[in-house]
């Protein structure tokens, strides 16, 4: 192994490269029609649909709006997650018979892939906006639980027994042992849920919505337009990273402000 | 994350339960899916099906077939195009994953393609893929391809990031050749690692495959479901989900016993 870390001057010069020797393939690709521009549209022409899109519609909305609409589902479907599964990881992690209880259940369902749930979710909650939230909850709402579910079962013993010799509770051992010794357990969690969460929207979209932007890329696909679909996909590639980046500041903080390493 | 997520699969704790509480809350789980179905009547046919339509749509797939094929041509597709993806997600993924852990030039070669491609879910690439190759089984293996590829590359290049320096620096010293460092030395050190990752492919593979046969499909499980759901058939669509989990959790086991076999030495070491 080459040792030590590039100088950063060496490490900017070749990410350039490689970003140009990507560009370039993708152009000369393109431009002299190796490849049919109906399937893979040059770069520039894919930036242009991008801002485009902006401000004219397809499939019935613009972009921002198409955003706006998988967003607001997104939200729903993992605050839901985070709502059902944080408590109830944390409930078993203090009821052992509740563990015993839903652990085999959990563990067999968490075979299922969570897109398999699509007919389901339509045939229960429609194709509005109940049956993509429900897909999307299915998506994140594992590490909530198993996060909040580790938090707990692994609070310092001596911890739990001295609120036990001063006669806490249940409820108080619950609130104010195990939830705060678990928040960075559960953060993680959010963080994870909140990637597989995008990811189930995505799915669900292209399956069983009326509006958002994997709609809007079903759409493209079938009237054959590539640059619409790239555009697709680079806005929910947009988005993902701004939420992941958000997620990381705020569990970098919350690490930092309780003394943790970041 | 990566990490968090694999060691995260499974609550992990359940070994050495009593195995009568599993049992009694299966029992339990049946014993209440009759009563709401059949016995009270609470949850209507067209929302879930009773054990008993469950049991005739599984007879009606096996005998006369659903879809245009039986439940077992159906599985085994499936599963084909999974094993194809995956495996040839692992021969490309892993090798990159080393190559870019052990020289820091190549690292940042990739690393900026790799940064801008990342962040698009593996799902979002399923209608370039049909536009590119069409309903049939390539633009299912490209998008598992694309899918089980990031976690190989990632974990491969963590578990050579990871190995301790004095051992490479040893078996430097010692004159070793290059290719026998890397075959004896740096793969086996991250093997632990690259299996991690191999785990949450097979696991990215499954969801991908699902998703791509519900988008648009002539034969696969997930078409299976997909037909299911547009004749509003609870009875096959259960049957659909539950060869699902049964197939993930079959490759699961397989991989689990090739890791076994794999890092022998390993574990036998830990414990």
């Amino acid at each position: 192994m080459n040792g030590q870390a590039l100088p950063l001057k060496e490490s900017m010069l070749l990410g350039l490269l490689s970003l140009l020797l990507f560009l370039g393939l993708w152009t000369v690709l393109t431009v002299s029609g190796i490849v049919p521009r109906q399937f893979l549209p040059t770069p520039l022409e894919v930036a242009s649909r991008f801002f485009q899109l902006l401000t004219s519609p397809f499939a019935g909305a613009t972009l921002p709006t198409h955003l706006a609409a998988s967003f607001k589902r997104y939200a729903y479907g993992v605050l839901l997650a985070a709502a059902v599964g944080v408590p109830l990881g944390l409930l078993m992690g203090w009821f052992r018979l509740l563990d015993d209880i839903v652990t085999p259940i959990f563990d067999g369902l968490r075979f299922i892939a969570p897109i398999a749930w699509v007919p389901f979710a339509a045939l229960w909650f429609g194709t509005g906006i109940g049956g993509p939230i429900m897909i999307i909850f299915a998506g994140a709402f594992p590490p909530c639980l198993i996060n909040a579910y580790r938090g707990a079962r692994f609070v310092e013993p001596r911890l739990i027994e001295a609120a036990k010799m001063l006669g806490t509770n249940d409820t108080r051992m619950i609130m104010e042992v195990l939830l705060p010794a678990a928040v960075p357990s559960i953060i993680a969690g959010l963080r994870v849920s909140a990637g597989l969460g995008w990811q189930s929207l995505v799915g669900a979209e292209l399956i069983v919505a009326a509006a958002g932007v994997g709609f809007m890329m079903v759409q493209a696909q079938g009237s054959v337009q590539t640059a619409t679909v790239m555009t697709g996909m680079i806005a929910i590639g947009i988005v993902g990273m701004i939420i992941d980046v958000l997620l990381r500041q705020g569990e970098g903080w919350l690490r930092r402000r309780r003394g943790l390493e970041a | 994350m990566l990490k968090a997520l694999a060691g995260g699969l499974f609550l992990g704790l359940a070994p050495g339960r009593k195995p009568a509480i599993k049992v009694a809350t299966l029992a339990a789980l049946i014993g209440l899916w009759f009563l709401l179905t059949t016995v009270t009547g609470a949850v209507t046919g067209g929302r879930f099906p009773s054990p008993a339509e469950f049991w005739t749509s599984l007879v009606q797939i096996n005998t006369r077939g659903y879809a245009g094929a039986g439940l077992v041509s159906h599985a085994l597709h499936s599963v084909k195009l999974v094993a194809m993806g995956f495996l040839v997600a692992i021969a490309t993924g892993v090798p990159l994953g080393l190559w870019m852990g052990w020289s820091r030039k190549v690292e940042a070669l990739v690393n900026p393609v790799f940064l801008i491609i990342r962040p698009i879910p593996p799902l979002a690439w399923i209608p370039l893929a049909i536009l590119w190759l069409g309903l049939g089984d390539a633009a299912k293996i490209m998008v598992i391809w694309f899918s089980a590829f990031v976690p190989s590359v990632i974990n491969a290049f963590t578990g050579v990031r990871n190995i301790d320096r004095p051992v490479i620096e040893a078996a430097r010293m010692l004159g070793t050749p290059r290719w026998r460092l890397i075959s004896e030395v740096i793969a086996p050190a991250a093997s632990p690692m690259i299996f991690t990752g191999l785990r949450l492919s097979l696991q990215a593979s499954w969801t991908t495959l699902v998703a791509a046969e519900l988008v648009g499909a002539l034969v696969g499980v997930g078409f299976v479901l997909n037909m299911a759901q547009q004749d509003i058939y609870p009875g096959m669509i259960l049957v659909g989900m539950l060869t699902v989990g049964l197939l993930g959790w079959g490759t699961t086991v397989l991989l689990g016993m090739a890791e076994r076999r794999a890092l022998a030495w390993n574990i036998a070491a830990r414990d």
